[in-house]
């Protein structure tokens, strides 16, 4: 976007732990789509993870300590946007679950769960994005991530925002709504269940003859595509927001190389 | 059963590796989930029959006891007796003694969950009782004696094939040739040999779906008609039910009902849907000449107390462990008890104790499909959450876990040091998987890179590209 045109607002951008650490090329992604949309883009220097770990393996006390900390460097800004329902759900169902009893922070944990948004659905129903001239040629399928689905509702905005780039051909998988197995720490308590879960994963996007698979989360799409590259599956992968942001013919697919 | 929940890891393995029973879950996914997501579709408004279901299961929780006096006074006046077994034991007990005044030879039982619960069976065994399953599914089991591995479809682990041997041997001494028979062919030639039992049976023993206080009635859902045959054919009927069945009146048990058949095996109505008010009456042309049933507590009461009470609105339909991706790959024996599935998962635990049932309240991705499907709006990933919570406050989550998060943790509380160890970290990692784009193996990551590649990072974290393009920009 130009420099001149006024501002819709601030977004803070919560780019993930996954994505901060393994994928930068999603949070780039998410900062240009933002920016497009009229607004100013701010990534916090003081995140980390959103303390989903901590939380879902009991540890009640660390996942406090960092949900405080995400509370306090999130002050401020008009709204959060996270390129993640798993993490985005973290902030906006757990952490006033988490301090719901805590006089000091229960209201600023609702607050701030008020003002953060899964990515597309930040795209499609706050900014009202309307994407204009993107080109991407291929057959790609969609994984609906669990915590995105159920808990932030997130299912029709990304196929809105895919059905108008032009050139894409989206086919919808067999148990699209399905775990795919990653399920955080699940994945490696667990490694054999994990496997099979998404073995049978890359059969349904296989069946579909897709090119590419999508999804809007990170978790999801390292144990995707690490699962269709130790079995050596042609299909590519990428965040959702890297084709929204047509960067994902210049940076390489998830897992693969630069040659 | 003996919970063998503590060898969750080593059960789950061997299930996996096991292509009967492989072959035999693609039936959960083909039958119960396609069957109830059309009528769940067709219903006009089903999101409110659930809410309507979690309201009335909500109430009478709150409100038990006076529902339970009010169960028991109107059974009494229909002529039945009511006993209140605490614990298994009492369970057992007063189900043994029963018989044992009867002067009971033979039993015959309907499908119970809660008579596989307190290890019914097994007492009627050890009391000299010929006792014999009359659900197909149960018969099966009985046969291989084997635990149920689904609340509602106990013998879902079994192939054709199996069921063709089992038959063979238990029916034939061996001496049929056939590998495979058909299907009608295995039915007519159980309920043949069931129909002597049903005949000579002194006391029948069912669970029961549903308890209505206000008339002291209880409802027997089959779809084999076993039930009824069960309660209606021998002198004596006894019934066993957990004290969370209990509904206020009949217009609450037909809300139930109705959520229950479509959400267990997508019917609109079970075949058989029987209401059982005490004993036959004296204009009555059949029914049994006393009638029992015995209200298990069995843990249920402490959870009624605590955080869990939400479990206890449980109607037993089994769609959660249908929708449930781990259970459709595992099946139910590898949780080692008689509930599977994430249902289990948490009753499990309250039943049998959380120390010895370690595994199942983690073997879950928290997906959230299995809430997503409960005719009764059970948070059942939220419920599972609590109890790894108890597990971590009871010092119950392997060091291995606790070292990790404990490390974790330090560096996500100081983002700073954070930041600069995630630099040289990936910074590193990013170099040497660059060409490649992945690794087969990496240290410490072995349980990830056993089935799945490893994606390299790309060269340096977002942070510090995105700090590098903010100092670029204002350059």
């Amino acid at each position: 976007m130009t420099e001149t045109t006024q501002s819709r607002g601030t977004v803070a951008l919560f780019a993930t732990c996954l994505v901060d650490l393994f994928r930068p090329s999603v949070g780039f992604a998410s900062a240009q789509l933002l920016e497009q949309a009229g607004y100013t883009v701010d990534v916090p220097e003081a995140q980390t993870c959103c303390g989903q770990p901590a939380y879902n393996n009991g540890d009640h006390q660390h996942a406090t300590t960092i949900a405080k900390q995400v509370i306090t460097a999130f002050r401020g800004y008009d709204y959060i946007v996270v390129p993640s329902g798993s993490c985005g759900g973290t902030i906006t169902s757990h952490y006033p679950d988490l301090l719901r009893d805590d006089p000091q922070w229960a209201e600023a944990a609702r607050e701030l769960a008020g003002r953060t948004w899964e990515l597309t659905r930040f795209l499609v129903e706050v900014a009202q994005m309307e994407l204009t001239g993107l080109q991407h040629s291929g057959v790609i399928t969609y994984h609906d991530s669990c915590s995105g689905l159920r808990e932030m509702g997130i299912r029709d905005q990304p196929r809105a925002l895919l059905g108008a780039v032009e050139g894409l051909e989206l086919r919808e998988m067999a148990d699209t709504d399905v775990c795919c197995g990653f399920g955080g720490t699940f994945c490696v308590k667990y490694p054999e269940i994990s496997e099979r879960l998404v073995s049978n994963k890359v059969d349904n996007i296989e069946a579909t003859g897709a090119d590419t698979v999508l999804a809007g989360d990170l978790g999801c799409l390292f144990n995707i595509a690490g699962r269709l590259k130790r079995l050596d599956k042609p299909v590519r992968a990428y965040h959702v927001a890297e084709v929204l942001a047509g960067t994902a013919g210049r940076d390489a697919a998830i897992g693969e190389g630069e040659n | 059963m003996e919970s063998r929940a503590h060898l969750f890891k080593p059960q789950a393995r061997e299930a996996l590796q096991n292509t009967d029973l492989q072959q035999a879950l693609t039936r959960v996914q083909e039958g119960f989930v396609g069957k109830r997501k059309v009528l769940v579709d067709q219903f006009p408004d089903f999101e409110g029959l659930r809410d309507r279901g979690q309201a009335i299961k909500d109430h009478t929780l709150a409100h038990l006891d006076v529902y339970l006096e009010q169960f028991e006074a109107k059974v009494r006046e229909a002529g039945g007796h009511v006993h209140w077994a605490e614990t298994q034991q009492e369970a057992q007990e007063i189900i043994v003694d029963i018989c044992r005044q009867e002067n009971a030879r033979m039993v015959t039982k309907g499908k119970t969950m809660a008579g596989e619960e307190v290890q019914l069976n097994e007492a009627l065994d050890a009391a000299g009782l010929e006792t014999v399953e009359t659900d197909l599914g149960e018969y099966i089991i009985q046969l291989a004696k084997e635990p149920p591995s689904h609340i509602i479809a106990p013998a879902i682990h079994k192939t054709r094939q199996q069921i063709t041997e089992l038959f063979n041997e238990h029916h034939h001494h061996g001496t049929l040739k056939e590998k495979l028979r058909e299907v009608p062919d295995l039915v007519d030639e159980a309920r043949g040999i069931l129909r002597d039992k049903f005949l000579n049976a002194d006391v029948g023993i069912t669970g029961a779906n549903c308890l209505v206080a206000e008339t002291g009635s209880m409802f027997l859902v089959t779809n084999e008609g076993n039930g009824d045959l069960t309660h209606s054919l021998p002198r004596v009927h006894v019934a066993i039910a957990g004290i969370e069945k209990l509904v206020p009146n009949l217009d609450d048990a037909s809300t139930i009902l109705r959520l229950l058949a479509r959400s267990a095996t997508g019917q609109e109505m079970t075949a058989y849907t029987t209401m059982v008010t005490g004993p036959a009456r004296a204009e009555d042309t059949d029914g049994p000449e006393a009638f029992h049933i015995v209200l298990i507590d069995n843990g249920r009461t402490r959870m009624l107390e605590g955080r869990f009470r939400e479990m206890l609105r449980c109607i037993r339909c089994g769609a959660c462990m249908n929708h449930c991706p781990v259970y459709s790959a595992i099946g139910g024996h590898a949780y080692g008890w008689v509930y599977p599935g994430p249902m289990g998962s948490v009753l499990t635990p309250m039943i049998v104790g959380l120390d010895k049932t370690r595994d199942l309240p983690n073997a879950c991705t928290l997906n959230g499909r299995c809430q997503s499907v409960c005719p009764v709006r059970i948070p059942l990933p939220d419920l599972l959450r609590d109890l790894r919570e108890e597990q971590h406050d009871q010092g119950l989550t392997p060091k291995t876990t606790r070292y990790g998060l404990n490390i974790w943790a330090w560096f996500a509380r100081r983002p700073r040091l954070y930041g600069l160890a995630a630099r040289v970290g990936i910074g590193l990692l990013g170099r040497l998987g660059r060409r490649r784009g992945r690794f087969r193996k990496l240290p410490l990551a072995g349980a990830w890179t056993a089935g799945r590649d490893f994606p390299a990072p790309q060269k340096t974290t977002f942070q510090a590209a995105w700090q590098q393009r903010k100092k670029e920009k204002s350059a």
